[in-house]
């Protein structure tokens, strides 16, 4: 007679096998678990409060929204129709695609021209001082850049005997200048962080195939435009893509720091302008919509630019 | 057959040249600047603030930071950031880690969904002013811990995780759980101590990141001074009312003879600011490197 079923009566399930396999991985589960919590917490539960952007709020009904009325998409109609729309797209898509014009060649050229240096330690320490400015924040980059630009300061004085500039006066007070300041100092922040990816694709290419290119007389310019460029297209594609759905974005911690009212006209982003509407002018409701705008585009771009890599290349993020 | 390395065409020698030119520029224009403020700093004020070009400092002193570290702010705002990091880092990266570990699993139940919802986290974000109410209605605003909970999990992180611990082999695990060892015990035990490299790496960029926030504090700390951090309290200096503020640490003697300036205090507290990371990097270079690549890889 068969009785080792009777043992283990009531512990562990027996007939509802998922339940089942439920207690098998309970471990499993439970370290998994707060992580789903975490990203529905913070990220599922912000679009709740996304409502706002669709109706009438003001700082006194706090975290309880239902006091406030529907008013649809009216924010957002106001957005597109406000003066401030074009200046802060122009100044968003603006900038963004000057730092992509500017920024996305220099690190590649510098990664190629870098990877030819053959005095290896030399080649460190350009690689160690280059990579520095990357773990700066921009806290001090700032700081460094508030005083040399300033009235007088190093850098302007230093542009006006070059005639770059017209006078001495403070370039961060000047709305000309700051797509330009915005852009070399990122540049200059980050082109040794952004050609670590490139170097380490040109290291990984087939040395026999430079060898042969060399026997047949190839000079190095020639080297680099058929062997190196066309061995790193991938990797460059990628980056290319990721920098383009980034367009929308901005670098907010920079042009926080760096941005005053009088360059304003020029420094006005979409990420400032749902700052300043919220926490200056206490137009929760109406910087809320802007922002949802701002996420839309920017998850559109990023979609868009992703399927379009994946029909083209081959390689894709998702 | 192997090829052997012809000599240098004159072209090339040229090439050779030119590069190494351009790389000492590079060098220069990258590495002046950040020499330019240790400079300053230790230079007597004035004489700092009438020289053009330095290269050296003329009037060596360290007054400018004797009147720094005078300032009781500065050491607060450095606990603060000194906590925030190593808080922040630590429990962020075990966190990040355990969720992967579990999420690495195959035979995960509800493994896609939770998948799913963390490519999405990826690609659309409410916006700034959605989790600023999330973080209000989470009681975390004006508290420390609104630097270390918003931070716990990283989805982009987990990717590089998951990534890694498949590629660990099965073998390890299974002798451990014929031992009755669970899940859990097998990450503390034996996962955590084979993935250090890929542990390294994220808790270093997750460090560096903690460290050098800033905008955390602007945006959800309005009414407790005492949270502010090193980035906060340099972001204050620089806006010069601070730096004024210090002076006030200055005797009036002192003072009289111009000993220092605002100037002068701005450059110090940067370079006090930065002293942590730069002396650590170097050392970390080839962590950073291998993080750069590890998140390029996807699993």
């Amino acid at each position: 007679m068969e009785v080792s079923h009777m043992k283990n009566v009531n512990l562990i399930p027996q007939k509802n096998s998922f339940l089942r396999k439920v207690y098998k991985q309970r471990y499993l589960l439970i370290m998994v678990i707060p992580g789903v919590i975490f990203m529905l917490v913070f990220n599922l539960y912000p679009v709740y409060f996304a409502q706002i952007g669709f109706k009438e709020y003001n700082v006194t009904m706090g975290t309880n929204l239902s006091l406030a009325h529907w008013v649809g998409l009216s924010y957002i109609k106001e957005f597109l129709n406000s003066p401030d729309f074009s200046n802060v797209m122009i100044n968003t898509i603006g900038i963004s695609f000057f730092k992509l014009l500017v920024g996305f060649p220099i690190p590649i050229i510098f990664a190629l021209l870098l990877n030819e240096i053959k005095q290896s330690k030399f080649k460190k320490f350009i690689q160690t001082v280059t990579y520095l400015p990357h773990f700066l924040s921009w806290i001090i980059v700032a700081g460094i850049m508030l005083i040399w630009l300033a009235d007088s300061g190093l850098l302007t004085k230093a542009l006006y005997h070059m005639h770059i500039v017209d006078d001495t006066s403070n370039m961060l007070a000047n709305a000309n200048y700051f797509w330009a300041i915005s852009v070399i100092s990122e540049l200059w922040k980050e082109f040794g962080w952004n050609s670590i990816i490139y170097l380490a694709a040109i290291a990984g290419i087939d040395m026999e195939l430079f060898e042969a290119a060399r026997i047949d007389g190839a000079g190095k310019f020639r080297q680099i435009w058929n062997i190196t460029l066309p061995s790193i297209a991938p990797t460059v594609v990628l980056m290319l893509i990721l920098s383009i759905s980034g367009l929308f974005g901005s670098n907010f911690d920079q042009i926080f720091v760096l941005r005053n009212a009088v360059n304003a006209p020029a420094s006005n982003v979409i990420d400032i302008y749902v700052y300043q509407q919220s926490f200056m002018y206490n137009r929760f409701d109406y910087a809320t919509a802007v922002g949802l705008f701002r996420s839309l585009v920017s998850a559109i771009l990023l979609v868009g630019a992703n399927a379009f890599a994946r029909r083209s290349t081959g390689n894709s993020i998702f | 057959m192997t090829f052997k390395k012809s000599r240098e065409t004159t072209g090339e020698t040229i090439f050779d040249v030119v590069n190494i030119l351009i790389m000492i520029l590079l060098l220069l224009s990258v590495a002046y600047p950040i020499w330019y403020i240790l400079v300053y700093s230790f230079d007597d004020a004035i004489d700092a603030s009438k020289a053009a070009f330095m290269l050296f400092p003329r009037k060596f002193t360290l007054y400018n930071y004797n009147i720094v570290f005078k300032d009781k702010a500065i050491f607060h705002a450095f606990a603060i950031t000194v906590l925030r990091t190593v808080v922040g880092t630590v429990s962020s990266v075990f966190f990040t880690a355990m969720v992967s570990y579990g999420l690495s699993k195959k035979y995960l139940i509800g493994r896609k969904i939770y998948m799913g919802i963390g490519i999405v986290t990826l690609v659309f974000s409410a916006g700034m002013i959605p989790s600023y109410f999330v973080i209000k209605s989470l009681h975390l605003l004006n508290s420390f811990w609104v630097y270390i909970i918003p931070g716990l999990f990283s989805f982009y992180n987990a990717l590089i995780f998951i990534s890694f611990f498949k590629g660990l082999p099965d073998s390890i695990e299974e002798s451990a759980q014929i031992d009755g060892a669970n899940e859990f015990t097998i990450f503390l035990r034996i996962i955590i101590p084979l993935s250090m490299p890929v542990i390294a790496t994220i808790a270093l960029f997750n460090g560096v990141g903690q460290y050098n926030d800033y905008f955390t504090y602007v945006l959800y700390i309005t009414d407790n001074e005492s949270l502010r951090t090193m980035q906060n309290y340099l972001y204050q200096i620089i806006q010069a009312n601070t730096a004024l503020a210090m002076m006030k640490n200055v005797p009036a003697e002192m003072m009289a003879q111009n000993k220092t300036s605002a100037e002068s205090l701005k450059y110090a507290s940067m370079v006090v600011t930065c002293v942590p990371i730069v002396i650590v990097y170097p050392f970390l270079q080839k962590y950073f490197i291998k993080g750069v690549l590890i998140g390029s890889v996807k699993g």
